[in-house]
């Protein structure tokens, strides 16, 4: 009678721990949900990579597409960032080192959070050069190359900011920094899910922010260790 | 101004007290002209090293260099160097080369020291004004280097800073902010230094010659030296105003360079109305004749030091002096050839390429008058012997493959590729320091007053010679082959295979270089130790050897010579041998 | 030491000499309808200047060799005829092949740069950035959209600023990185420039052309062989110049159209 129970606890466990953010699953509320759309999101096209041939090759067999609308099955949305916004009580710190991978000349997370100050350390795994260029406005700006055999780039930003990446060497590459002052956060899966974990009691906003819709934001109130469950549907248009 | 005046009291300085107003703030052209050449060799040994690393990375991209990555943690992290720092590497090695090298030590080093001289004068024009131009263009290279050191390093745009890659900022890449903007304000003020050398020079040639010292009668080197300074005074009058602009394009938010819509770094650029052309036009108009200020004067120095060791007389002086006025005017309707595939009128590249290639005419006739003058010589293989009979055939080598880029036709292929660096580095990074190596080894003993070391200078010469021949020709077969120019690595699948040849480039550069050690080691140790200087080791007529090594600090001792010859007479009977000085009394006759 | 400069200059004059004419390293075959003319017009310079570099060195070298100062009281001599067979030369014998070359070479050059497309050629839109290029077909209404520097969006793939909400004739546009073009069928580009200056070279094409902002520059030409070719980019551009590449794919006429379909059908 055991087997089937822990098989449940841990796929809740997995369940809820898709798309988790950064605060472990201890005491506190939960605003759990999914992130959907409706209308028609724009054709996820398959990015042709021929200029640089050591990537072309690595995904002969599956292109990747494009990112900055990825939906899932059941009109899910994926890498949209839903965060407390205002409400949140205590500072953030952790310097629990986050990893950017730069592999098959794609940004490995597409979307990255990270708190302020918090170690950023950027990879490249590719046989190619690749040039790192967040385009900074709050935080310095840089921008940086990596060549085959070159150490990691290690960064930290300092300001919470929204912060797009690309790279000047391969001009499909682009990704987000995502700067936040708050731990409570998490990125949309494939599924479109999310879960904020460990919240305590008190009123919140929590926002969603997808890169070409833009942001949606829901009041939600804690009490105890509950878990309160939202949507955020975007409208989304072909062009 | 045929009719040479006496040396005007106007200009007259007295001798300099103190250590300050002796060594360092000097107003002694010949101070000003040392002060000059030590700036040049500081450059080009700063020129040479990036050169080095340069071609290192291109045989090597993935091996670090040891020690780079501690002088240079964002360009070159691990020791590995980046795209954008070997542009860095190669906008400065250009930049440090063409203007820091080779229009100082050539004209405004050895010119200062040696024009007054040679023309019979206590001291230049406008004694003040030199000293001047030699400390504006100190400061010119200090905020050059600066670039370094500040802000995202030193441009990428290249030597020729093409807008609006140069013109709109840091959007553009790592470099392009403060970096770009101090290389813009570095050439401003060079141009500043060389316009007040150019002045003087022109004025001291036309108004200070001394008694006897008719333009007919001058040296070669002189005659260059003059010329080069008429084509400068044009020349960087354009190159100022176009940095300036430049710099107000990129500080000043005006867009004289720069047209609208521009998106860059996924930013829309806020210019409109400016053209890119324009900026080419602009620098090519100066950059063009730049190359023959860069070559002028070589040509006159060879051609002032090949009859001292040939002991026979310069074939057809006065052709060469119209052959150098020819190439002087020439050079300024020629510089649409740098932009046959620009975007301009197609016509005009046909325009263009008529002067190019008529060029070829003067430049041939100088080339036959110095073989015609080693025909029927009796050469003294001194080391400035050997560096002017190398001078000549790296000329050669070099004008050759001009003639290829001058067509249109042809340049459709071989415009930025290897062939062109071949080219140029063989006219400039060659045949122009071989100019300069042969007028060290042979004004050394005048100007240190000690002698250089024969035996190394031919160590010199012959690893030299046979070193820059490995490295450059092999570039022309790379152009051939369509080797992309300015590349950090060669990654296309058609250069790959190219590779080896550029490791044998890289090998055999690194070597020449380190050959360079030797040049290096002669003029330290002789310029502290070496055996003493007479007047005239050479047995030479011009005006510098009938003084002291080294002269005094008037020149000539309170006694301006009076001329009675030309600079030629060599190969005739003479009170001292088989030349005639110019300054010497006696009448000149034929042995 | 004269005789020793005299040898190592000989050396260097054969073995320099030999790398060209035996084409070590050489031009790529030539698939453009008017490469031949460019090549002939190379091998013409190549002799002339060939002739020119071996002579003038070894008459260097072979001077240097025989008039040493062997101490012997001789006398210098005058070149024969002193200046004036060098200026002759010069004038005639060099002038006349400049002439020669200047009046050839300016009908090749006019051919590919000063003479109008076939009013058939297949035209194809180009855009240079930092640091690639991207190829712009019509499209089955044989139209191109308009473009609007504003709406560049690389996350999306849009390069060129389309803006299919609202114009129709951009939303069949068809933009890929590998410029496709089918054989013996004249071929008309339109060459702009996002970002700063760049280039375009094909040497196998022998063709090249600037890409300077601000303006839209023709260039066209016809590709004689199928095959799988690179573009370079030859106008320094930044940081990424190096990798600034795109395949051109020479392709039989059938299956360009069938690659034309296919890829309209995907838009």
């Amino acid at each position: 009678m055991r087997t089937p129970y822990i098989a449940l606890l841990a796929t809740a466990t997995l369940a809820l721990t898709a798309g988790a953010g950064r605060v472990a699953p201890s005491a506190g509320g939960t605003i759990s949900g999914k992130v959907t759309y409706t209308g028609t999101p724009p054709k996820m096209k398959p990015i042709d990579m021929a200029k640089e041939p050591f990537c072309a090759r690595l995904h002969a067999a599956a292109p990747v597409l494009t990112e900055n609308v990825a939906t899932g099955p059941g009109n899910a949305l994926r890498w949209v960032l839903v965060y407390v916004s205002a409400g949140e009580q205590g500072a953030a710190s952790t310097t629990e080192t986050v990893r950017l991978d730069q592999k098959g000349c794609q940004y490995i997370p597409h979307v990255l959070v990270l708190q302020p100050n918090q170690p950023l350390d950027i990879y490249n795994d590719d046989s190619t050069s690749h040039n790192i260029h967040p385009l900074a406005k709050v935080n310095p700006e840089w921008n940086k190359s990596q060549p085959i055999g070159a150490p990691p780039i290690h960064a930290k930003w300092e300001k919470p900011e929204f912060i797009p990446v690309k790279c000047n060497v391969h001009p499909w590459m682009h990704g987000w920094h995502l700067v936040l002052a708050t731990p409570h956060y998490a990125v949309s899966g494939e599924d479109g899910a999310f879960s904020l974990q460990g919240l305590p009691p008190g009123k919140y906003t929590v926002t969603a922010w997808q890169e070409q819709f833009g942001t949606q934001t829901q009041d939600v109130t804690i009490s105890g260790n509950e878990t309160k469950t939202i949507t955020f549907v975007f409208k989304a248009t072909p062009y | 101004m045929s009719q040479p005046t006496t040396v005007a009291a106007a200009h007259h300085h007295a001798p300099p007290q103190g250590f300050l107003r002796k060594h360092v703030f000097s107003l002694d052209h010949k101070v000003i002209g040392k002060q000059y050449l030590d700036l040049a060799l500081v450059a080009v040994c700063t020129g040479m090293v990036l050169s080095w690393l340069m071609r290192f990375h291109l045989a090597w991209p993935e091996t670090p260099i040891p020690g780079l990555g501690k002088l240079s943690p964002t360009g070159a992290a691990g020791g590995v160097i980046t795209p954008e720092y070997y542009l860095a590497l190669m906008t400065m090695h250009g930049t440090i080369m063409v203007f820091f090298v080779l229009t100082t030590a050539p004209f405004a080093g050895f010119g200062n020291y040696f024009l007054p001289i040679q023309v019979g004068a206590e001291d230049m024009a406008f004694p003040r004004i030199n000293m001047t131009s030699f400390w504006v263009t100190l400061v010119a290279f200090l905020v050059l280097i600066s670039a370094f050191v500040v802000g995202d390093g030193p441009p990428l745009s290249g030597w020729t800073a093409y807008a609006p890659l140069s013109a709109v900022g840091k959007d553009a890449g790592p470099g392009q902010g403060v970096g770009q903007t101090l290389w813009a304000v570095s050439i401003t003020l060079f141009c500043v230094a060389q316009l007040l050398g150019a002045l003087n020079f022109i004025t001291t040639t036309l108004d200070l010659r001394t008694k006897g010292m008719s333009l007919a009668r001058m040296p070669y080197s002189t005659w260059a030296w003059f010329i080069t300074s008429v084509i400068g005074l044009i020349a960087f009058a354009v190159l100022m105003p176009a940095c300036i602009l430049l710099i107000l394009d990129r500080v000043a938010g005006t867009s004289f360079f720069i047209p609208a819509g521009l998106v860059i770094s996924d930013r829309l650029q806020p210019h409109a109305g400016g053209s890119p052309l324009l900026w080419q036009h602009l620098f090519w108009f100066f950059g063009h004749p730049e190359v023959y200020i860069a070559i002028l004067p070589g040509f006159g120095i060879i051609s002032h030091i090949l009859p001292v060791f040939a002991r026979k007389p310069l074939l057809g002086p006065r052709v060469l002096i119209a052959c150098l006025v020819s190439i002087a005017f020439l050079s300024y309707t020629v510089w649409g050839h740098h932009m046959f595939l620009s975007g301009m009128n197609p016509f005009s590249a046909t325009l263009f390429s008529v002067p190019t290639l008529i060029i070829t005419i003067p430049a041939t006739i100088v080339t036959l008058l110095w073989i015609g003058t080693i025909y029927g010589a009796k050469l003294r293989f001194t080391t400035p012997a050997l560096f002017c009979l190398g001078f000549v055939s790296v000329f050669v080598s070099g004008g050759i493959s001009g003639f290829f880029l001058a067509q249109p036709s042809i340049d459709t292929y071989l415009h930025g590729t290897y062939f062109v660096v071949g080219h140029f580095h063989f006219v400039m990074g060659v045949a122009a320091m071989f100019g300069i190596f042969a007028a060290t080894y042979f004004w050394a003993p005048k100007m240190f007053g000690r002698m250089m070391s024969e035996t190394l200078g031919k160590w010199h010469f012959w690893l030299t010679f046979i070193g820059v021949y490995c490295v450059f020709m092999p570039m022309h077969y790379l152009g051939l082959a369509g080797n992309v120019r300015r590349y950090s690595a060669f990654t296309d699948d058609y250069l790959k295979p190219l590779i080896p040849l550029h490791r044998f480039i890289t090998v055999a550069a690194l070597f020449t270089g380190a050959a360079q050690l030797i040049f290096l080691f002669n003029l330290i140790r002789s310029r502290l130790r070496g055996p003493k200087a007479p007047d005239n080791p050479w047995e030479a007529t011009s005006l510098e050897w009938s003084t002291t090594s080294p002269p005094p600090f008037d020149n000539f001792g309170g006694r301006p010579p009076v001329v009675q010859h030309g600079p030629n007479e060599y190969g005739t009977k003479g009170a001292a041998g088989d030349y005639v000085m110019q300054a010497s009394p006696q009448a000149a006759g034929r042995a | 030491m004269g005789k020793l400069f005299a040898l190592v200059l000989a050396i260097i004059t054969v073995i320099s000499t030999a790398f060209f004419v035996t084409h070590t390293w050489w031009l790529p075959v030539d698939i453009s309808a008017h490469g031949h003319a460019i090549d002939h017009q190379l091998s013409e310079t190549m002799l002339s200047s060939g002739v020119l570099f071996v002579l003038s060195q070894l008459a260097l070298a072979a001077f240097v060799w025989r008039f040493g100062d062997r101490r012997d009281g001789r006398a210098v001599t005058t070149f024969p005829g002193g200046v004036t067979p060098m200026v002759v030369f010069a004038v005639v014998l060099v002038g006349a092949e400049v002439l020669a070359l200047t009046f050839v070479g300016s009908k090749v050059w006019a051919g590919i740069y000063q003479t109008p497309p076939d009013p058939n050629s297949l035209q194809i839109d180009v855009q240079s950035e930092q640091f690639a290029f991207y190829f712009r077909y019509p499209g089955p209404d044989g139209k191109f959209g308009a473009t609007h520097p504003d709406l560049i969006n690389e996350a999306s793939e849009n390069y060129f600023g389309l803006d299919p909400k609202n114009d129709v004739s951009a939303r069949d546009d068809i933009v890929v990185p590998t410029l496709t073009i089918p054989v013996n069928r004249p071929v008309a580009l339109t060459l702009r420039a996002k970002d700063v200056g760049h280039a375009f070279y094909v040497p196998e094409l022998r063709i090249q052309q600037d890409f300077v902002p601000g303006l839209s520059i023709p260039l066209h030409f016809t590709a004689t062989q199928t095959g799988k070719y690179e573009i370079v980019c030859t106008q320094l551009c930044g940081l990424g110049h190096y990798n600034m590449r795109a395949y051109i794919e020479v392709l039989p006429a059938a299956q360009f159209e069938q690659w034309l379909k296919d890829k309209a059908a995907q838009q």
